[in-house]
């Protein structure tokens, strides 16, 4: 084939969802992979290797994200109904929340506070400006919530829709490492630490390696969500009014 | 099978137009969990179909933020100044946040019934 052939059958192929579809999972399948060669070490996380391979194409392909995003939407989407789906674990841990539910609330509201305090106050050490403080602020919980809550405080909802994302990264790759090295080895204590912490990727990670851990982390993930969005523009106000 | 993504979709519509109608802080999908959680409450013993759809939509739960996580880092070089706050108190904070609330739970949740597994270390299926 000529290379003009080819360059055409690119940009016929570049318009079809099913490019972009299609990248996404192939990204994904190398990212698990080379995950599981690597003996499910969490740093070789396949989400960070698929986002990796997927940003390097449309880089060198010179392909705008929106013309990806017509076919990865599809993957996209399932995001909603998987979050609904959550409840199913959740409810095989009705007997420990159910003995627990008072611990439970104290570990978010703890978990949220801590993650929004230590963050304000290294970057507020390392002078970061106002406006990154606010966008920094609501980093633990997922993405539309976090946006909205930076808008609220004065954040830059773009540059929070990478914090969110850069936390959920580290805390899946990075998290268990740490919990490992303290010796922690109660499995809801780690997933439920990964809910509070990384949001949706450090519950998909703690999913990844234990049914407990994922229910746990599907739990705080969705508490903190609340709490967050209750005690970051109160935290906010009160610190900086 | 379809029954229950029915479902599933069912309280994900009811927890959007809530999230709405309300103006809730919390996004339609987490409140569309809460719903089928209580719904679970009520009917006491889940359906297979239903626990096999949701395991299956959560196997590879990962898979799904790909898309998104793309989006965020082609915007990365918007991130210019303040590059080295935002990137120290991210990972600082994150892994305190994760290390602190883990020995806190793991200190307050009361003792694991025998098969909840804290000793199981079993891998994704």
């Amino acid at each position: 084939m000529q290379p003009a052939d080819l360059t055409q059958l690119w940009v016929y192929l570049s318009t079809k969802p099913l490019t972009g579809l299609t990248i996404t999972l192939v990204a994904y399948s190398i990212g698990f992979w080379l995950y599981q060669k690597s003996n499910r070490n969490p740093v070789c996380n396949p989400v960070v290797i698929a986002i990796a391979i997927i940003a390097a194409i449309l880089h060198v392909t010179k392909t705008p994200y929106s013309v990806y995003f017509d076919g990865a939407q599809f993957v996209h989407f399932l995001l909603g109904p998987a979050t609904v789906a959550l409840a199913v674990p959740l409810f095989r841990q009705l007997e420990t929340l159910k003995r627990a539910l008072p611990v439970i609330i104290f570990g978010v509201l703890f978990g949220s506070l801590m993650a929004t305090a230590s963050t304000i106050t290294i970057a507020y050490f390392l002078g970061a400006s106002m406006e990154t403080l606010a966008s920094l602020a609501p980093k633990s919980v997922t993405t539309p919530v976090a946006m909205g809550i930076a808008r609220e405080i004065g954040g830059v909802p773009a540059l929070t829709a990478v914090c969110v994302i850069v936390t959920g990264i580290v805390g899946a790759t990075l998290g268990p490492a740490v919990m490992n090295i303290i010796g922690l080895t109660d499995w809801r204590a780690r997933g439920f630490a990964m809910g509070v912490g990384a949001h949706g990727i450090g519950t998909a990670r703690a999913f990844q390696v234990n049914h407990t851990a994922g229910a746990f982390s599907g739990l705080s993930m969705g508490l903190n969500t609340i709490a967050t969005a209750l005690t970051v523009p109160f935290l906010w106000h009160w610190l900086f009014r | 099978m379809i029954a229950a993504f029915a479902l599933i979709l069912v309280c994900q519509l009811f927890g959007e137009v809530l999230s709405e109608l309300f103006s809730l802080p919390v996004p339609g999908p987490v409140i569309g969990l809460g719903l089928l959680f209580i719904g679970l409450l009520v009917k006491r013993k889940p359906p297979k179909e239903l626990t096999d759809a949701a395991d299956n939509l959560l196997i590879h739960f990962s898979l799904l933020f790909v898309p998104a996580g793309v989006g965020v880092i082609t915007q990365i070089d918007r991130v210019k100044s303040d590059w080295l706050p935002i990137l120290a108190s991210l990972v600082i904070s994150t892994l305190l946040t994760i290390a602190a609330t883990a020995f806190l739970m793991s200190k307050l949740l009361p003792k694991a019934p025998a098969d909840a597994g804290s000793t199981r270390d079993e891998g994704a299926k």
